[in-house]
């Protein structure tokens, strides 16, 4: 463990670093789809508690889950599930751009920007066929 | 090397490699293991589902109890509370200041994210072995 902390002075009055994006920092491509795959991570956290819940109405019975299920079919549930789906997917296409930059490929401005739209686009058309193969059921 | 000779480290904090947060690269390391590893079961739980989607009860739960698709479910749920886990983390670590809202934080989404990952198993459990 760490030594016990000194008796604090009183600290001068430093700027604190701010959240840059906003007045400091222009919105970019870069700095957006970083704090996108936080927030997709985020609510696909939160999604793990509706997975759960899913198996556990499964588990339950027929009657069970005939008091689950039909809140996935209502617009709410489905408007829930398209988020998940995008958020899942975008998480999943920018986490390989993230494993590419552990390697050390694709630092250089051009690249970032191209792999940025290219995971974007993948999440999106991978959305659409997910989708697409749930309602052509 | 003269670098080498010009620095206080001593070789066996570098041999350690540890660093400040005295547990090396080991968070970024599995966070890394599982992100790969939730690449194809992510991607074969949602077209699974997706092809559940209108399906009723009874075909639900035979598909859900088929052994292959009960073990890659529960492959998906463990690693997916364990990636949770560690991605969440670094959340608060970044955004809670106070050490002791810090501590109190992690170790209640610890406790959630271990509860989580039970109840999932139970039913998964439940679903392929129960009557």
């Amino acid at each position: 463990m760490s030594s016990p902390a000194p008796q604090a002075k009183p600290l001068p009055a430093r700027p604190l670093s701010p959240f840059m994006i906003g007045p400091y920092y222009r919105p970019q491509l870069t700095s957006m789809l970083s704090i996108l795959h936080r927030i997709t991570g985020v609510g696909l956290s939160v999604g793990a508690v509706l997975l759960v819940g899913w198996l556990l109405a499964i588990a339950g019975g027929a009657w069970t889950y005939a008091s689950f299920a039909p809140h996935l079919g209502a617009w709410y549930g489905q408007l829930l599930l398209l988020g998940w789906t995008w958020s899942l997917l975008y998480h999943l296409c920018n986490g390989i751009r993230h494993l590419f930059w552990d390697l050390g490929h694709g630092y250089s401005i051009p690249v970032v920007y191209r792999s940025g739209y290219a995971a974007v686009a993948a999440s999106l058309l991978l959305t659409v066929a997910v989708w697409g193969v749930a309602y052509a059921r | 090397m003269p670098a080498e000779e010009a620095t206080l480290r001593s070789p066996l904090k570098r041999a350690r490699g540890y660093g400040s947060a005295k547990e090396g690269v080991q968070h970024f390391w599995v966070q890394r293991v599982s992100a790969v590893a939730l690449v194809p079961l992510s991607l074969w739980f949602v077209f699974s589902v997706a092809q559940l989607s209108s399906e009723n009860f009874p075909a639900v739960k035979h598909w859900a109890s088929a052994p292959s698709v009960a073990v890659m479910l529960a492959l998906l749920v463990v690693t997916l509370f364990y990636h949770s886990m560690l991605g969440i983390q670094v959340v608060v670590e970044d955004y809670v200041a106070s050490e002791g809202r810090k501590l109190v934080t992690l170790l209640l989404l610890k406790f959630a994210h271990a509860v989580g990952a039970a109840a999932g198993i139970f039913a998964i459990l439940k679903i392929a072995l129960g009557n």
